[in-house]
């Protein structure tokens, strides 16, 4: 997955949702050991720093444990991650329905849209 | 814990034209910081004053609270502009001079680095590239366990794909204790490693700004540039 890190939203946050996502799709199962700041850093081709206050981050949503000597890995806890999988969804959803609205579109036509697009993919 | 550098009322004149005017500025500890601006806006000036190359006018410039010289000089490890380095070396012989002259001067770091850029240690400067000239002096920079890093254009003369190689090299060398002051014009790539930039214009610093300060209102750093030096 690459870091496709855009110019104009702060680095930080965006290194939260990348990994955010790395996480809830599987690239880092639960229990998974994540790589180091350093290497993460360089991956990304970001500053050391701010890879450390990304993790710090996720580290305080409950994605990420810190152990005191072997570096740093995704949680276990299940339940904790269903939890950032709905957050997720709701944003990428909410999104969604504002761009809707903007083209006009009401509750009943969005729905059905919708429904549609879920049968047409389903076949 | 106290600023690693620091400019108050700073001014540089050469003759009767102003340099630097009365720059005031502190920079922290563990920054990559970007010093941006047009050519002949100061950049050079303010390096070469941090490094006591130069000195004030007027006012004051402090390095960990220290006056240029030589005790800064073990603290800061610099990268010139132009190439220093005497071109019948090899870069085997100049690894023995910066180890000698650096306390802080890891050879096994240096070494490493050639490896991965595939630079043979017993080639002579002379033979080499412009491009891999600048790598060498970059590496040799790096290379040092410093306090402050300044880089003035390290990476004006290389292609798109050797920049982020140097980048990335920076990045994995990087103490996040310390700082380093990147000078350059090419911002767009250097923007991702920066969390700091500092724009000056005819001597006059007219920003500094963290770099999530300015993305927060939706800018890039290189569009923010574009906006405040338009011609």
């Amino acid at each position: 997955m690459p870091w496709d890190l855009k110019p104009d939203r702060p680095i930080y946050t965006q290194l939260v949702e990348h990994i955010e996502w790395m996480i809830l799709s599987g690239v880092y199962p639960p229990g998974a050991k994540l790589p180091s700041v350093r290497d993460l850093a360089r991956e990304a081709s970001v500053n050391p720093n701010t890879m450390q206050r990304a993790l710090a981050q996720l580290e305080e949503d409950g994605l990420i444990i810190t152990h005191r000597t072997s570096g740093r890995s995704i949680t276990e806890d299940s339940e904790m991650i269903q939890k950032a999988r709905i957050r997720i969804a709701r944003e990428q959803v909410s999104e969604f329905l504002e761009k809707m609205k903007k083209l006009g579109f009401d509750k009943k036509e969005i729905l059905s849209i919708i429904n549609n697009m879920i049968e047409e993919v389903g076949k | 814990m106290n600023a690693i550098l620091e400019c108050k009322g700073l001014t540089k004149s050469y003759g009767g034209k102003k340099a630097l005017s009365d720059v005031n500025l502190t920079i922290e500890r563990g920054r990559i910081v970007g010093l941006l601006g047009p050519n002949g806006s100061g950049k050079t000036t303010l390096i070469k004053l941090a490094n006591a190359l130069l000195t004030p006018t007027s006012g004051e410039i402090r390095i960990a609270g220290m006056k240029p010289g030589t005790g800064t000089k073990k603290i800061v490890s610099y990268l010139p502009e132009r190439n220093y380095l005497n071109d019948w070396m090899r870069v085997h012989d100049i690894i023995g001079l910066f180890r000698d002259f650096y306390g802080d001067f890891r050879p096994d770091k240096a070494y490493d680095m050639l490896k991965r850029l595939n630079i043979n240690p017993n080639d002579k400067l002379k033979t080499m590239s412009k491009g891999t000239k600048e790598k060498v002096q970059l590496i040799l920079v790096m290379s040092r366990e410093a306090e402050l890093y300044l880089l003035d254009e390290p990476i004006g003369g290389v292609d798109p794909a050797a920049r982020d190689y140097i980048l990335e090299t920076i990045i994995s060398n990087y103490n996040p204790e310390a700082t380093i002051i990147i000078s350059t014009h090419l911002i767009s790539d250097v923007e991702k490693i920066l969390d700091h930039v500092i724009f000056i214009r005819e001597g006059q610093v007219v920003l500094s700004s963290s770099v999530d300060e300015i993305r927060e209102q939706g800018k890039s750093v290189d569009g923010l540039f574009r906006e405040v030096f338009r011609c």
